[in-house]
């Protein structure tokens, strides 16, 4: 940690689920960088597309089966509706704190210079397009390129 | 704590930021700017304007209410308060920095 005495530079931020509270960790975590003068950017993987898909990026919901904290039984979790409700709950609690939908955060996300990329295999697998995407999407890139932008003093990694 | 800033003994926080914004006066302003490397133009004035006023209402401030205030936009706050833009933005307006994590 001698390293500039530990000071964190850049943020590589890899989101790989699409749920709800994964989602919007990964845009607090880049944001709040950002906010701090910390450059960030964001490694979009696997179910993580979904929160850049043009088609489903708005409608993402909170995972209300497997989620002990969300103190919901898992059998009744998994009953219709309860994801839809458990979302707009939280939707409610979320504007409360002034937190934005996630359409608006990603525009937030890339006003600040956040920069976004989007996996090449995981676009191969799903048969996603670029246009399908946010246009905040810089490019669809390779694990290797992401490793290679990943370079320098200061870089800290993080897997959501 | 008190620091001299501009020829006058102004009361600040271990962060810099003051504590009393009846001291602030502009050409504190233009020195606490200079130290953050930035040199204010009249759209800095602007901004700096508006962050005192949502301070006066007691309106908390945060990255998401700059971008939706129509003074001006996210992309550009960035531009003008390069690095942490809100935080060096309300230093120089000497208003308290902002607890938000948005």
């Amino acid at each position: 940690m001698s390293e500039n005495n530990g000071e964190i530079k850049r943020m590589m931020i890899i989101l790989s689920k699409a749920t709800l509270e994964n989602v919007y960790a990964a845009f607090v975590l880049a944001n709040g960088a950002r906010m701090e003068g910390i450059d960030a950017e964001i490694f979009f993987t696997f179910f993580g597309l979904e929160a850049v898909h043009k088609k489903k990026l708005a409608r993402l919901h909170v995972a209300t089966v497997g989620n002990p904290a969300m103190h919901i039984p898992t059998m009744i979790g998994g009953l219709p509706g309860m994801e839809a409700f458990a979302t707009s709950m939280m939707k409610k609690e979320m504007e409360k704190i002034d937190m934005p939908e996630v359409p608006e955060f990603l525009d937030i996300l890339s006003a600040s210079g956040v920069r976004m990329w989007a996996c090449k295999l995981a676009m191969d697998m799903f048969h996603y397009k670029k246009e399908d995407l946010f246009e905040g999407i810089e490019d669809v890139i390779t694990v290797g390129d992401f490793y290679k932008k990943s370079e320098g003093a200061g870089v800290h990694m993080l897997f959501i | 704590m008190e620091r001299t800033i501009a020829g006058k003994s102004i009361a600040v926080n271990e962060e810099g930021y003051l504590t009393d914004f009846k001291q602030w006066d502009k050409s504190i302003a233009d020195v606490l700017a200079s130290e953050a490397e930035i040199s204010l133009t009249p759209r800095h004035w602007e901004i700096l304007g508006y962050l005192q006023n949502e301070y006066r209402n007691e309106v908390p401030l945060s990255i998401r209410k700059i971008g939706k205030s129509g003074v001006v936009d996210i992309k550009e706050f960035y531009q003008l308060f390069p690095k942490a833009p809100l935080k060096t933005a309300t230093k120089i307006a000497g208003i308290p920095k902002p607890a938000s994590c948005i």
